[in-house]
């Protein structure tokens, strides 16, 4: 562990803070997440260490529950979009042929359309719940994950090891998660860093535009957007989510790029 | 006496290795190597993968190739230290006195542009000759290096021409500036037989008409005594031995260089058909997807029963299409394959399991052919799991055994692929394939990605596994020792067809058709004066040219 980078173990700190935070959040709130403590817009103070919000609860408190939902769902959303994506990928460029134009063109059909357009209009039209945000975060974003699974995979599959499987008589199934899936694994990983905070950008975006995690559950895009009115009034409560947001990015991809220096010169790595 | 062109003295070059699972640290890869070279004289610079020989060869340019360092030593080129020079005189030196000739001129040659701006380049960049007068003389050197219509040549792009023509061209590169010394880092180890000695004649002939010096880097000591006047042997960056060409093929002193004169020296007896023939091909035509051209015609051949059949031919010639319609990989157009006794499915898909069991393959590049993910015990023991249902101890116990035959032994069981040198894994690639218990084993040129003595050792392996098992081989190559060395009977294959079939006795004696007689004077042999004997007798051009 001595020769982890600088850049790495910030990275490590502050991903490990937010999920600690995020899985501890009753313990750590000073507050009830949607208790109504102070009056509107309260400067910090040593009661309220972040003030207070946009109807008076403790931004801190919100902060902390918000960092826990919105953790958890582009965590949850990332675990979805990377089985199918890098799954399907896989078996596309090992089927080859009518089942890899099929899947390939179907991928590019929903890529064609912005996601954020087609989530609102499929939010739109479906309760919003937790589950479901997760489901539809996960399967559009799944389409990318597809597109860099199936371009690693086609590569791998045409090298000798493959065929030699193949002719031995194996199955599909051994094909994928045997011989393919371990030596994709390393870009995998790099972008699974990258996928997750797009995720954490997605689910905020959503909830700023209201279609997102419903109030009075709170999440970080939620907590700019009860705030936003405030910022007129030089009152910084919807900078503190922002911020939040930004430094996660930002170190979740230190680490990410960490894994993937370090997954490429692991034993017979590739690359 | 006049003062050596080059002169090497206790030369050590350094690089940074990162074996897996270990911090990364210095190596020495050149252990203080000295030698001399004269104006106008060859040097050859021969050894084993890892031998130094090119690191050596690209020190006369004061150049290290990707983390190489030169630690030590001096270099003098022409009465200058390069070592010590600056940036700004080595850049003189690089392309104007010394210039390079790579293994492969396709990947060497930019494909964007035309060959005439590749090859007039350093000459105009350095000064040396004025745009006009440098594509004379490329055109001078075009015409001397024997390509055809060499006032046109140079307007086409380098994929518009044929492998050993490129090569030539980049030999006119290297010669265009006027240099005092070319490095030629084994110019014509990727080319076919039959095309190698074309520009090996051409090389040697530019040489003596422009009276360069040259360093000739090989691993084929039958190629190097061609053209070289002084050869040095060189081994895990030490020199072996150095004398005169003569000298070194006649009268080896040293134990190694004795080894690499005298390598190919397996004696195998032809055996005459028994029984049925494990395998039958007949008349086999076959295309790939979406061309209208048959790669293979009206292919004929059978396979007896522990024996070895030998497909010889150049690339292009089919060969390895023809593996691929036996294993089941390109469904033939026409013909049919009977295999122990049984029509074998076109498609290898729908197989049987017994089908695929019997009939195994060992692949050219033994590092793609494992999965560099798994150890040698998974490679391994997956066939043992996969058709014999093998489990735990029991699979263990027959892992070791497989290890025990292919002379590797039992600590090899959790090595991964990257831990292994190319023999080493072409052996683990063998036992994957004996694991198998296979009726017959198809050898996709096994042994050419591999140095020569580690070659024989391949060959010697698959031959007492032979005798063991009594597996039949297929045995797929372009070299022509191989084949004396190892088959019983010979197919050689020429254009898609079947140019000659038979025992190897047969085969191999006169009268010969042209192809065969082209194929077999081709290949080097370890004499002085062979170059020559051969472009002089020969009845047929090389269809490289």
């Amino acid at each position: 562990m001595k020769n982890i980078p600088v850049s790495a173990l910030i990275g490590l700190f502050f991903t490990a803070l937010y999920f600690l935070a995020a899985i501890f959040a009753p313990l750590l709130a000073p507050y009830g997440m949607a208790e109504v403590v102070g009056d509107v817009w309260e400067p910090s103070s040593a009661e309220f260490l972040l003030g207070t919000d946009n109807i008076g609860r403790d931004l801190l408190t919100r902060m902390i529950y918000g960092g826990r939902t919105t953790i958890f769902i582009a965590t949850m959303a990332t675990v979805i979009s990377f089985t199918t994506g890098s799954i399907l990928g896989i078996f596309a460029a090992v089927s080859g042929g009518w089942i890899d134009q099929c899947l390939s063109r179907f991928v590019d059909l929903i890529m064609s359309i912005p996601t954020l357009i087609f989530a609102l209009v499929v939010l739109s039209v479906t309760p919003v719940t937790v589950p479901m945000l997760i489901l539809v975060m996960g399967l559009l974003d799944s389409t990318r994950v597809y597109r860099l699974a199936r371009a690693v995979a086609v590569d791998i599959e045409v090298m000798d090891f493959v065929e030699a499987a193949r002719l031995r008589g194996e199955r599909t199934a051994w094909i994928i998660f045997r011989e393919i899936l371990p030596n994709a694994l390393s870009p995998l990983v790099a972008e699974m860093g990258l996928r997750f905070i797009f995720m954490v950008l997605f689910v905020s975006t959503l909830s700023f535009l209201g279609l997102g995690v419903q109030p009075p559950e709170a999440d970080w895009g939620g907590i700019v957007k009860e705030n936003k009115d405030g910022i007129v009034y030089g009152i910084p409560a919807a900078l503190i989510p922002a911020f939040a947001i930004a430094t996660l990015a930002i170190s979740v991809n230190l680490v990410a790029d960490w894994v993937l220096n370090r997954t490429t010169s692991l034993k017979g790595g590739r690359g | 006496m006049s003062e050596p062109l080059l002169k090497v003295r206790d030369l050590k070059i350094g690089a940074t290795v990162y074996p897996p699972g270990e911090k990364p640290h210095d190596i020495e890869i050149v252990h203080g190597v000295s030698f001399d070279l004269m104006p106008g004289k060859v040097l050859g610079l021969i050894g084993e993968s890892g031998a130094g020989k090119s690191t050596i060869g690209l020190s006369s340019m004061a150049y290290g190739r990707g983390g190489v360092k030169i630690t030590g030593g001096e270099v003098w080129v022409n009465g200058r230290d390069i070592l010590k020079s600056k940036l700004g005189d080595i850049r003189k030196l690089r392309g104007g006195e010394v210039t390079y000739v790579s293994q492969s001129a396709a990947a060497s040659f930019n494909p964007a542009k035309t060959i005439m701006e590749q090859v007039i380049e350093a000459s105009v960049e350095q000064g040396k000759f004025s745009r006009r007068n440098a594509e004379a003389r490329a055109r001078a050197l075009f015409a001397k290096l024997g390509l055809p219509d060499p006032d046109n040549i140079g307007s086409r792009y380098p994929h518009q021409v044929s492998g050993g023509q490129l090569q030539r061209c980049m030999t006119a590169l290297a010669l265009c500036p006027e240099p005092d010394l070319v490095v030629f880092d084994e110019p014509t180890t990727a080319l076919d037989v039959t095309t190698q000695i074309d520009v090996l004649m051409a090389i040697k002939e530019a040489i003596r008409d422009t009276g360069v010096a040259a360093l000739y880097i090989t691993h084929d000591l039958a190629v190097v005594a061609q053209v070289s006047d002084d050869i040095m042997v060189l081994r895990n960056g030490d020199m072996v031995e150095y004398g005169s060409v003569d000298q070194i093929i006649n009268r080896p002193q040293e134990e190694y260089t004795q080894a690499l004169v005298s390598v190919r020296s397996i004696e195998h007896e032809e055996k005459s058909p028994t029984a049925e023939p494990v395998l039958s091909v007949r008349n086999i035509t076959a295309r790939y997807k979406g061309t209208k051209f048959d790669v293979l015609h009206n292919v004929n051949v059978d396979l007896y029963p522990g024996q070895t059949l030998a497909v010889v031919g150049e690339s292009g010639s089919g060969k390895s299409t023809l593996a691929r319609v036996i294993t089941g990989l390109l469904p033939p157009r026409e013909g049919e394959i009977s295999f122990a006794g049984r029509t074998l499915t076109p498609d290898f898909k729908h197989r049987t399991r017994e089908d695929l069991r019997e009939l195994q393959m060992i692949y050219q590049m033994a590092d793609v052919a494992m999965n560099p993910r798994q150890t040698v015990g998974t490679i391994i023991g997956r066939p043992l799991e996969f058709y014999f249902g093998l489990r735990g101890a029991e699979k263990k116990k027959r892992i070791i055994e497989l290890l025990d035959e292919i002379e590797l032994g039992e600590k090899f069981i959790d090595r991964y692929p990257a831990e292994l040198s190319g023999g080493q894994k072409q052996r683990v690639c063998i036992a994957r394939a004996l694991a198998a218990k296979p009726k017959m084993i198809i050898c996709d040129e096994v042994t050419s990605a591999l140095d020569p003595l580690v070659a024989d050792g391949i060959l010697k392996l698959l031959l007492n596994l032979q005798k063991i098992e009594n597996v039949a081989y297929l045995f797929i190559t372009h070299d022509l020792a191989t084949v004396r060395a190892i088959s019983d009977n010979i197919a050689v294959m020429y254009k898609g067809k079947v140019q000659r079939y038979g025992g190897k006795t047969q085969v191999l004696s006169p009268p010969f058709d042209d192809y065969t007689d082209l194929l077999l004077s081709s290949v080097p042999e370890m004499r002085l004066g062979w170059l020559e004997e051969v472009i002089a007798n020969r009845k047929m051009e090389s269809a490289g040219n």
